[in-house]
């Protein structure tokens, strides 16, 4: 579980980010949810520590994240995994060795043990025989494979994914989706997914965290989602003409 | 101004928060491959051409009965040991080695690599930064020794081959009147340059915002600002040193 408590972020004195608070429940996919530049991207690095927040506290299972020492902050990160919007791959290394990295880093297994686990989670997220690609020599959606095989290589307990299907055709974006939901299922975990695909909310919103310009106007599931009466949030999940028609029934 | 003051800020991250030391042994002896050894060829053409290039003009301009001809190849010497060798080659340095580090931050950078890195809880500046820095302060000396060796071999070629210069004549003109001073001299600029030149660009590279664009525009004033850096810096040792 991991919990927020008024986080604020502002750049130079333009406020991205208006005193946000919530929890994110483990073993369940936790969606953050919002159009585009409301600061979703800005909220999740805040969360993993890639951004320091102007005010406001992050819990990572009651462990205070934020005010953390050098050591603690380490054992925590240790347990987070991450899917960039990109993929971000590390280019210059094949896929096997990308999915490696954070092993070679982080823990003392032997190379056998490594390779092992690089095998068991490429196979995992249904990748075999490309251990030797490059990241150029793939496509978009064998990226985020490999990166989401990056990211839970080191069994975290916390996942985290910025947008997971932007970029990919409508079957590919369901597949990652529900790879992402069987994960967190399988193993336990605590993941926050930062979406604006109203496909992945109604598949995988376990619990939704809707962010309009920067603030949280509010906080449900997929099943009432529909009926929240919130006007922003209407505009942003009727936006299809299959939803407009669903919600004159 | 500012921007001194970020860099300087940058420098302080590198030694914080390192990894282990066998890490750091493996990053820098890639760099220091893909920094020495792939401009060996570069290094060496340049510099010969610019040897060559410089005895036949010295000789151009020594006409005179009263100059020995191993004047030639002593002003040759001194000119590459002094100047062509650690400063003409450090704008080469920045040419090549500063814009590709500059573009690989930058990269990076954009496609949130350096996120990435730091997610894992990883030192990025010093991870990625430290070993690009180190292995320049390493091979870019060596780089300079290579450089004026290639320079008076190309010198010696081009003199003797055309007949400006007898191969003795060269050989005591390049011994003659030798201070060993200006040696120490030219590695210690190779040094400061070395380090200018990569913790310029890497600084430049490290902080892009944007995308490919911007990573071209980073690439740009990485050589731009190191050109410069190295060439006040040139003026500053010389009159310190010398
Ligand atoms: N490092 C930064 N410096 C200054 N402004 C920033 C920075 N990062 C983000 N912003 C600003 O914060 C706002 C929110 O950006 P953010 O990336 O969080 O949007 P988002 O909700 O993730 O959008 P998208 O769905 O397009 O990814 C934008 O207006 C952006 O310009
Ligand atoms: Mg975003």
């Amino acid at each position: 579980m991991i919990e927020i408590q008024n986080i604020s972020k502002s750049f130079e004195d333009k406020q991205i980010i208006h005193n946000i608070s919530g929890i994110f429940e483990k073993g369940k996919t936790n969606l953050i949810i919002g159009a585009s530049g409301t600061g979703k991207s800005v909220l999740l690095k805040s969360i993993v520590g890639l951004i320091q927040p102007d005010t406001g506290t992050v819990f990572y299972d009651g462990r205070n994240f934020t005010d953390a020492d050098k050591e603690m902050k380490a054992e925590i990160r240790r347990e987070i995994g991450m899917l960039f919007q990109g993929g971000a791959l590390f280019d210059s290394k094949s896929v096997e060795q990308n999915v490696m990295f954070p092993l070679n880093i982080l823990t003392k297994m032997s190379p056998t043990e490594k390779i092992d686990r690089v095998n068991f989670c490429l196979k995992r997220v249904g990748l075999e025989n490309v251990n030797n690609k490059m990241p150029s020599e793939i496509s978009g959606g064998m990226k985020k494979r490999v990166g989401i095989a990056r990211a839970i290589v080191n069994n975290p307990n916390y996942l985290f994914c910025d947008e997971p299907n932007s970029g990919l055709d409508p079957q590919t974006s369901i597949l990652i989706d529900e790879l992402i939901k069987e994960i967190t299922d399988d193993f336990e975990i605590t993941t926050i997914v930062v979406t604006h695909d109203m496909n992945s909310v109604m598949g995988i919103g376990e619990k939704i965290l809707f962010l309009f310009q920067g603030q949280k106007l509010w906080e449900g599931s997929k099943e009432e989602i529909m009926y929240s009466g919130v006007e922003e949030l209407d505009n942003f999940v009727f936006t299809n003409k299959v939803m407009q028609s669903l919600k004159k029934k | 101004m500012k921007g001194f003051g970020r860099y300087m800020i940058f420098l302080g991250s590198l030694v914080v928060r390192r990894e282990s030391l066998g890490t750091y042994y493996k990053l820098v002896l890639e760099e220091c491959i893909l920094v020495g050894v792939k401009s060996l060829f570069l290094f060496a053409l340049v510099s010969t051409f610019i040897g060559a290039v410089t005895t036949v003009q010295t000789a151009y301009n020594l006409v005179s009965p009263l100059v020995p001809n191993y004047i030639i190849s002593n002003v040759v010497r001194e000119m590459t040991i002094l100047e062509l060798a650690p400063t003409i080659m450090a704008l080469i340095f920045a040419g090549k080695v500063g814009s590709s580090m500059s573009g690989n931050l930058g990269t990076m950078r954009i496609t949130e690599q350096i996120d990435a890195l730091e997610v894992m809880g990883i030192n990025a500046t010093s991870y990625l930064v430290l070993p690009k820095i180190i292995a320049s302060i390493l091979m870019y000396p060596m780089l300079v020794i290579f450089s004026g060796a290639c320079a008076l071999g190309g010198g010696y070629l081009v003199g003797t081959l055309t007949g400006i210069i007898s191969p003795t004549d060269y050989i005591y003109g390049l011994r003659y009147a030798f201070n060993e001073y200006t040696v120490t001299f030219a590695l210690t600029k190779a040094l400061v340059f070395g380090f200018l030149i990569s913790s310029i660009s890497c600084f430049k590279g490290y902080y892009t915002k944007g995308g490919a664009f911007e990573v071209g525009v980073a690439s740009t004033e990485a050589v731009t600002t190191s050109v410069m850096a190295v060439l006040i810096a040139d003026y500053l040792l010389a009159q310190l040193l010398l």
